[in-house]
């Protein structure tokens, strides 16, 4: 089992979505966070005071997935969310420990799907 | 002079100017929250910039007797135009008073067009646009409505408060920009949710209470005229907004607050050219009737052709404003205002025919200047922002401000 962590550009969402859901994964927490990588953030000014380097407005998704949907659920990601500039985003693949689903207490590989 | 009628004029010009900032609360509710500060501050801007074009050469193009087409630059600088009362326009109150209460009518209805462009406009573009707009388009309109010798004024047309004038023509030209500078990106995977509702109902509730000065406020005294105003104002608006939450609810399931705010205001602005015309009755049928007309385009016409009018400038100002105009013809009578004349209802057919008439005029001449100035803006500085500006959002790219922190 695997957890995919990925942080988006806000306006991919749809398009990620529905690759996701091409995929068959339709699974998904999503959340909004700031941050910034290469893109360096955005400038501000208010009454003439300059911020700059301010954290960009980001999607996280975050999908728990089964080892042989590892692969699709990349493909689908970066389908959806990549422009070629940069701000498109990173996926980090994590090692998943263990999944339970509340309602039946199911554990393991089965809870996930 | 009446001390009496200057006060309220001078009230209801203030009235009217706060109808410009509930505007953009109302819009700025509508867009996603990348770009309410956009928003907002195209209407403040033009509260700015055509507060000095009035002035400086707008009230004189549009008010000064001229000829059939337009007013001339002699009451440039507001040189002529006294605190002496000007009788062809009010006898009761300084002329610069009647200047003033004008100016408020200048500064929205360009505002209104926002509606069409919203989230994708370049801002520069949006202000020279602007300026040629309420130059070109509205100032020779509202001349041969409203300023003496105006040619569709000598023809008999009615218009009360600005139906034509401002919500017809700021419709038009709506959906010209609407059609021409195209759809918001991905709109079609993803039709983007308001992001904030109760800015609308805010919005709404502060033009709702501005228009007692828009429609009362222009019977240009404090008499019997402007109370019919005021009562068949509120009353439309009542009357549109229930009619709308009750479509709602039987066509959806559920009445929403967002319906019964677009009701509201289209039952305010179909009532603008009819308020000093018709009496109380009639106005519930307007009011009822428009928010049949108003949904009707913004959820079957709208989808059908296409167009982006993103916030429905087109589909509540210009099809509630030709409603108004036309049931100004139908309900008009001599009985609330001896000064107006009979519609369709009172004996009159030939009132409905010059009211359809005005419509088409303005419909065509907005349309064609509309479209000429868009191009030629386009050709020198470009309108529509790039896609990934448009992505990021006009208030980073364009104002570098946010509306919302997410981190403190």
């Amino acid at each position: 089992m695997k957890l995919v962590i990925a942080i988006i550009q806000p306006h991919k969402l749809e398009e990620v979505k529905d690759q996701l859901y091409r995929a068959e994964v339709n699974l998904i927490t999503v959340s909004e966070v700031l941050g910034h990588g290469r893109q360096k953030g955005v400038t501000e000014v208010y009454r003439g005071h300059k911020e700059t380097g301010n954290l960009l407005r980001k999607i996280r998704l975050e999908i728990a997935v089964n080892d042989n949907y590892l692969e699709p659920t990349i493909k689908a990601i970066t389908k959806g969310a990549k422009t070629g500039e940069t701000g498109d985003g990173k996926i980090f693949v994590l090692d998943l420990e263990e999944c339970v689903r509340i309602r039946t207490e199911e554990r393991g590989s089965l809870a996930i799907g | 002079m009446n001390s009496g009628d200057t006060a309220w004029v001078l009230i209801s010009a203030a009235l009217v100017l706060l109808m410009t900032p509930g505007l953009a609360f109302f819009y700025g509710g509508m867009v996603r929250r990348k770009n309410v500060l956009s928003v907002l501050m195209q209407c403040f801007i033009i509260m700015c910039v055509l507060g000095i074009q009035w002035v400086l050469f707008g009230y004189s193009l549009s008010f000064h007797p001229g000829n059939g087409f337009w007013g001339g630059l002699q009451w440039a600088g507001l040189n002529g135009v006294s605190l002496e009362p000007y009788t062809d326009y009010a006898g009761t109150i300084p002329h610069q008073a009647f200047m003033i209460f004008q100016a408020m009518f200048a500064i929205i209805t360009p505002a209104l067009i926002i509606g069409a462009f919203a989230e994708r406009m370049k801002f520069s573009a949006f202000l020279i646009f602007t300026l040629f707009w309420a130059t070109f388009v509205y100032d020779p309109l509202c001349h041969w409505v409203w300023g003496m010798g105006g040619w569709l004024r000598n023809l008999g047309a009615l218009d009360f408060a600005g139906g034509t004038v401002v919500h017809i023509n700021a419709g038009i030209a709506a959906l010209v920009t609407a059609i021409i500078l195209g759809k918001r990106t991905n709109l079609d995977k993803n039709v983007p949710a308001p992001h904030n509702l109760p800015f609308v109902a805010l919005g709404t509730g502060l033009l709702w209470f501005g228009w007692f000065g828009f429609n009362a406020g222009s019977a240009l005294a404090a008499n019997g005229l402007a109370v019919n105003a005021f009562v068949v104002t509120t009353t439309s608006a009542s009357a549109a907004g229930l009619s709308w939450a009750l479509i709602e609810w039987f066509r959806n399931g559920k009445p929403t607050i967002f319906g019964v705010c677009s009701g509201a205001v289209a039952g305010l602005v179909a009532i603008t050219p009819a308020a000093g015309f018709v009496s109380v009755i009639p106005a519930i049928i307007i009011g009822l009737l428009v928010s049949v007309f108003c949904f009707i385009a913004v959820t079957i016409i709208k989808p059908l052709f296409g167009y982006d009018d993103s916030l429905d400038a087109f589909g509540v100002h210009c099809i509630g404003g030709i409603w108004g105009a036309l049931a100004t013809g139908l309900f008009a009578s001599k009985l609330v205002n001896p000064a107006g004349n009979d519609g369709l209802f009172f004996g009159n057919p030939k009132q409905i025919l010059i009211q359809l008439a005005t419509v088409l005029v303005t419909v065509i001449y907005t349309a064609v200047v509309t479209f000429v100035i868009y191009k030629l803006v386009d050709i020198f500085v470009g309108v529509r922002v790039d896609e990934k500006t448009e992505a990021m959002g006009l208030d980073l790219t364009q104002h570098h401000e946010r509306a919302y922190t997410v981190l403190e």
